[in-house]
Order: structure tokens, then sequence, then C-alpha cells
């Protein structure tokens, strides 16, 4: 049994190469790239912490879908690549910045007085790991990198449930954010925690329309106007 | 870079003292070696202590008991007076703490505690809150410093104090400094010394103990390891107390219970070890719990066993083993949380010795301790005012040569994976749950020779960025410092105490009722026992003549 990993390194040339290394059978992914460095190739570079599927740092791409390669057993012929929409630094390391640089911009905090209450309605969405699968998997970043991505919606969402005071971070994802979402989810499909950012994603809509905000997809139809307007 | 305070570590005591000083108007700066939220903190499931006034002296007590006899009196009760607010402050931040039926917060026993004072979140705890706290910090706009390996810190040779800390940057593979008018450590244990036998992630190699220790200050009672009892057999990975607390037996090959599941730890750790010595296989049964059940208690641990033993809790016995889980020494703060022998530099978390767990920990004391004691040693340090002017220190230029000197002089013929692997194998059959003389002995000389042969040690990856084969040597070499500190102690401490058990001395003996001290003199280690009373002023361990 084999595995294929991308291996990349900006001052090689090619800095693209992909490589092959023996399985070792009964051991999970991650636990085979500590053991392909350990006793094979010391160059391999990847991030893992936890190894049982909490911390989120060491998800990676098998056969183009997002994994934890701590909770993944690798099969024959399984290829190996960095995370998708991330920059990568080298081999499997990839830079989180611009991908967590969302939860700032849509103040994905709590904002105003906490309502203890509210706690079991946000169970599931309080389990995210930062662990970027589900932003790796979404087809919008591939025509808007500027897209917040649906952790930091779900985390938006989140504190919004355990909050009444909720206008900054409503009026920060009007742009950028849930009505740019396509509503496929990927994301849902990619979460390792179950946590369903596409669900979400409606649920801050409803709220959107709620506080004055209209959908601007629809409004741009304009009926057949085009949206230039009348001016 | 300069800041106010610098922060080493990003787990829940890192984040809480953070969040505490900058509220307090300080400029913060946390340097963590991953990202922000990978650290150990996550892995907590039990929960979170937090007792009201009626139950408050009984917290201590529990507490105290726990540490048979060398915890400190006034830090525990400082920890469990401040607990309510501690969790009032997680509430008000957002951790959404599990509810009963009737909207109140839950709470369960965890074992040694008298009353029901462990809150949870699911069996999510540590994660939700250190999730949560990094929420907070991007509100108060705290600054990261990301893929920041902690080298060593900056002294001042004459007044010891202590005012930044040089750090290998990993995306770059430069040395760099981060000047601060004080720093806080909170670097996380060292169970990752016992490498292949702990529950703990990658990377708890007792940096920030190391680092200290080089500085001229004290670690202590680095001998107290808490073994979990319950860690898949192969992986290494908890398998959560609950399993047992739900029902779950503990049986071995014969398919007979050999002890009463529900005891301390380390009872619970020391049967599991007599079994295995014994050339049996030791098992967790919870079968009798049925799938629903299980499904509906466990589970991430229902996850974990079928990822990692291809085994389902439902059907199958499931192959245990105790293993490294947590470290009660550390080191040596006053009661202020600053490290003995130095200034402005404090210490908090794991990686610190606040003498709160004493020989061995309570269950649900280890997050409060993270939260109630950041909070604390973040406020100290804000209020900690330098005493000398910057002075020119040659730290971070000592360190280029260090790092240059990895790449360029150290061999390489000796492979240190094989031998990181091979001190961890021995550690836990020698100096792990059951230890005796001779077995100490043998690993402690194993250990020497490996510190002699470091030069010849060294990385074959000689790229600059993101080069993890030199911080995996690095690290290495910080767990050689710690684990002679851990044997040095459980040589000396001829008795047992807690989660410190010898063969070949099974009674406690009140003569060691005392905390072991480490510190270094021209490179060389040395080791001493101090009784609580003479620890609880900073001043006579800085009168401590220098031999």
């Amino acid at each position: 049994m084999n595995i294929i990993i991308k291996r990349f390194d900006k001052y090689k040339e090619p800095n693209s190469i992909d490589m092959s290394y023996p399985v070792f059978e009964g051991l999970t992914l991650l636990e085979n790239f500590l053991k392909i460095k350990t006793t094979i190739d010391p160059t391999l570079v990847f991030s893992g912490v936890c190894r049982s599927g909490v911390c989120g740092s060491c998800s990676v791409m098998v056969n183009g879908k997002a994994k934890l390669a701590c909770s993944y057993k690798p099969k024959n012929g399984d290829y190996i690549e960095p995370l998708g929409y991330h920059e990568v630094q080298r081999d499997l390391i990839v830079d989180k910045n611009k991908a967590h640089y969302t939860l700032k911009t849509s103040h994905s905090w709590l904002n105003g007085e906490a309502k203890v209450e509210n706690s079991p309605k946000v169970t599931v969405q309080s389990d995210c790991i930062l662990c970027d699968s589900c932003y790796s998997a979404c087809p919008v970043l591939v025509v808007n990198g500027d897209f917040l991505g649906p952790f930091a919606l779900t985390k938006v969402y989140r504190y919004t449930l355990q909050s009444n005071d909720n206008k900054t971070s409503i009026d920060a994802i009007q742009k950028n954010g849930i009505w740019d979402c396509t509503l496929c989810g990927e994301c849902t499909i990619a979460c390792p925690q179950g946590i369903d950012p596409k669900m979400d994603i409606m649920n801050l809509r409803s709220k959107s329309v709620q506080s004055g905000y209209n959908d601007p997809n629809f409004t741009n139809m304009d009926f057949g106007f085009g949206g230039f307007g009348f001016d | 870079m300069t800041t106010d305070i610098l922060i080493i570590g990003s787990g829940g005591a890192g984040l809480s003292a953070a969040i505490k000083a900058k509220e307090l108007g300080c400029d913060v700066v946390v340097a963590t070696k991953t990202l922000p939220t990978n650290a150990n903190t996550c892995m907590a499931q039990g929960g979170f202590n937090a007792s009201n006034s009626d139950d408050v002296q009984t917290h201590i007590d529990d507490t105290l008991k726990s540490s048979r006899g060398i915890g400190s009196p006034v830090m525990i009760k400082t920890m469990c007076e401040k607990s309510n607010d501690a969790l009032d402050w997680l509430l008000a931040l957002g951790v959404p703490f599990s509810l009963d039926d009737n909207g109140k917060l839950a709470n369960r026993f965890m074992g040694g505690s008298t009353n029901k004072r462990t809150y949870y979140a699911e069996d999510y705890t540590g994660l939700k809150i250190l999730q949560t706290l990094y929420d907070t910090c991007l509100k108060n706009s705290i600054t990261f410093k990301e893929n920041y390996y902690l080298l060593n810190l900056i002294i001042d040779e004459d007044s010891k104090e202590v005012s930044g800390a040089t750090f290998l940057d990993i995306s770059s593979g430069e040395v760099r400094e981060i000047r601060a008018k004080s720093v806080i450590i909170a670097t996380g244990g060292y169970s990752g010394v016992y490498n292949g036998f702990t529950t703990n992630g990658f990377g708890s190699t007792g940096d920030g103990i190391a680092a200290v220790i080089r500085a001229g200050g004290i670690a202590s009672d680095l001998e107290f390891v808490q073994f979990h009892p319950t860690a898949l057999k192969k992986s290494s990975i908890l398998i959560s107390e609950a399993a047992r607390g739900e029902g779950g037996y503990l049986v071995n090959s014969d398919g007979v219970r050999f002890i009463d599941e529900l005891l301390p730890r380390d009872e619970v750790s020391r049967a599991i070890s007599k079994e295995l010595s014994q050339k049996k296989e030791v098992f967790l049964d919870v079968r009798h719990l049925g799938s629903e059940k299980l499904s509906h208690l466990l589970p991430q641990e229902l996850k974990l066993c079928k990822i990692h033993e291809g085994l389902d809790m439902a059907c199958d016995l499931i192959p245990i083993k105790s293993v490294a889980h947590y470290t009660m020494g550390g080191i040596e703060v006053d009661q202020k949380l600053q490290a003995s022998r130095l200034k402005g530099c404090f210490a908090v978390g794991e990686c610190s010795n606040a003498h709160i767990h004493g020989a061995n920990r309570l269950g649900g004391n280890s997050l409060l301790e993270i939260i109630s004691m950041g909070l604390i040693a973040g406020e100290n340090a804000s209020n900690y005012t330098p005493k000398k002017i910057e002075k020119e220190n040659n730290q971070l230029l000592k360190d280029k040569a260090f790092i240059n000197a990895i790449y360029s002089t150290f061999t390489n013929q000796i492979n240190f994976y094989e031998k990181r692997e091979f001190l961890g194998k021995i550690l836990y059959h020698n100096a792990g749950v059951i230890r005796n003389d001779t077995g100490l002995k043998g690993v402690l000389s194993a250990l020497r020779q490996m510190q002699k042969e470091f030069t010849f040690m060294g990385i074959s990856d000689k790229s600059k960025e993101f080069n993890t084969n030199l911080v995996d040597f690095i690290e290495f070499g910080n767990a050689l410092e710690v684990t002679e500190m851990i044997l040095v102690g459980a040589l000396h401490r001829c008795e047992s105490r807690g989660a410190h058990y010898r063969e070949d001395f099974p009674q406690t003996n009140d003569t060691f009722k005392s905390h072991s001290i480490f510190y270094k003199v021209d490179g060389v280690l040395c080791a001493e026992f101090l009784k609580e009373s003479d620890c609880s002023t900073t001043a006579s361990l800085h009168k401590k003549s220098v031999k």
C-alpha cells in the first residue's frame, strides 16, 4: 500500500512534486506522516497536535476532500495535498491567516451580554475546531476570495443566539457574507464536527431580513430591468 | 518587537491572562509555537470545578487531601474562593456550559470530590472554553505571533529581571526577540517526554520549564506525573474517566475485574500496571451499557475507538494501558505566580507549580486553575513595574549562533527520533506508574549518555522555512533537560506519595513532606527538598546561597 503526498517547497525547482510513501497499516494518516518523518524522510512538513480530532490543526485534502489526518485511515493510492483556498507555505502546511481573518471581519464574538439560557441552542455550533475544512470545500471562494466563508458565519450565528445585541455582527456579514453563499451544502458535508453551516447561513438570512436587510440577489433581478435603474 | 506583556503559549492559561492584561490597558502579544487554540486545553473533557459559598471549604479540603500533604493551603484557598467568579467570567464571555432539565447549570461528580461541583459543556468543555477565549481575544484586538517557538528568556544577569524572550520564527527560520515589561509563561506541561506513552498532543515537552531553568530560575516537584488509567493500547488516545463513571468495568485477559474502577487515578493506574507486568492484557468493558446509551453518553469515545483501534465499544473489549496525562510539577512560583529567583517573569497553568495540585491533581481543577490563575497572572504582570532600564543583552546573538551551530556543526550521526522514542519507552517503563531505585538509575544513566551525545545528533532537513525537523530537535533538547529533573526527583524521593509510587518505598514518609527543588549552577543540575513553609516566601528561595 502506498499514498502519494504532494510536496511543495517554493525554493526548489520544480516547486511541487508528488512523492509516494509506503503506508504503515493500522495507523491514522497523521500517525503515518509522523512515521514517514521519523523513519523515512525528516523533511516532510505537516501540522498536527492533539491526535484526537479536537485541535483542528491537521486537516488536509485526501482525494480532493478535506479530512482531519488524525481521524482518517489511509487507503492505497490516496492522494494527499494541502487545504484548498489557502496559500501553501511548505508541503502540507498552509497559511490560515487569511481564512481566520474572516473571524475579525465578521465580528464573530459575543456582542452585548450573554444569554446563558440559550446555551443549549449553540451546542453544535460551539463545537467548531477551526480546522478550515469547510472553508476548503466552499466553491464560492473560487469566484470571490473575499467571501467570509462557512466557519466565520457559523460562529456569528452562534453568538447571535447567545446575545440580544447583534447589530454589529449582522451588519458585518451583509457584504461578501450570507447572500454570497450558494447554499450548495459542501461545507456541511466537509465538517468533521457535524456542524451545518449552510443551515446557520440560512438562519442568518432570516435574522437579517428581520433586521431590515434584503436579499441583494433578489432586488438585483429588478424584474427584467437588469438592475440599471431608471436614471 | 516591543510590548507591555509578552505571553508565551496560547492555551487556556495564556489566553485568560491575555484578556485580563488587555482589559487593564496593557499592550499584549501572545506568542505560540503553533496556531492559537492548538493547545492541550481543547482536549479537557471532564469539566470545570466551581464551588459556591456553602461548598468552598469542602472544595479546599478535597484539593488539599488530593495534594497528599504538599499543597499550599494559601494557594488552594485563593483558587477555590475565586472559582465561582471564574465560572461567571466564562459564562459572561459566552462559554455555553450544559444546562439541566430546569435550565440551571448542570454539574457532575468527579473522582475524589465530596460534592457535585464540576460544570461541563457536553464532553467538549475545554474545547468550548478555548474557542470562546480566542474569539474574545480577537474582539479585544490582542496580537498573536504564530509559529513562534520559545528559545530563551532575555534576562539581566545582575538583577535577574526578565525583559522578553527569543524565538525561532518557524515560518522564516529567523531568530527574533520580543521585548516586554513583563513576561508570562504559559507553555503547558511535559507529559510529552513519555513519547508514545502520553494522552497529550505533540509538543508537550516542557519548553517553558527548560527555559526558566536555563535562565537561572527554579523548577519543582517534577517527579509528580499523573498517569491516566484508560488510554487506548496502541495509540495512547485518552478514553475519558466518564467511561468508568458511567459504569464501565476494567477486566484482565482472564475476564476478571481486578480493581474498584472508581478509586483515584493513581491507584487504578497501579493496578493496571501490575496486571500488565504479569503479562496480562487489560480491557475496558462497557458492552453492558448498550449501544444506544453509549452513543448518548460517550460519543467522542465511540468515535475514537472506531478510528484508532477499529473496535466497537458496544460489542468489543477495548484494550487499554495507563499513560502520562498531566504533570503536577513545573516552574516554581511565589504566591503572585512570579517565577522564583527571577523578576518580571510569571508562570501559569500546567507549566507552573503554584503548589495547588501537590502530589496529585483533583479532576476538574486543571481547567479551574488555568482560568482563575490565568486572570491573576494577567493582573500581576500588568501591575509589575520594571526596575531597570533596558540594557544591552546578547541572548539574541547567542541563540542565533546556537541555531547556526545546529545547521553547521551538529553532525547528525545519531538519529534523535530513535533516541526520542527509546527515551519515551524506558521512561514509561522505569519512571512511570511504578518506580524503583534500579530502574530510575538505569534511565538516568541512559539519559546522561544522550545529553553527551547531543552534538552528534542534529537535523537532516537543512531548509530555513518551516523546518519542523529543527523544532522537533530543539524540543528534544528541552525534553532531555526536563527528564533529568523528573528522574533526579523520583530517585531522591524515597517514599510513595500521590502519583509518585516507589515499590521499594511503598509507604508515605513525612521526612519527604516537602517540595523537590531544581536549579542549575554552572550548567550542573542541583536538587534539594524544601518544606512548604520555606517555599511560601520567595525570600528563602532567593537567599539560598549558590554553591
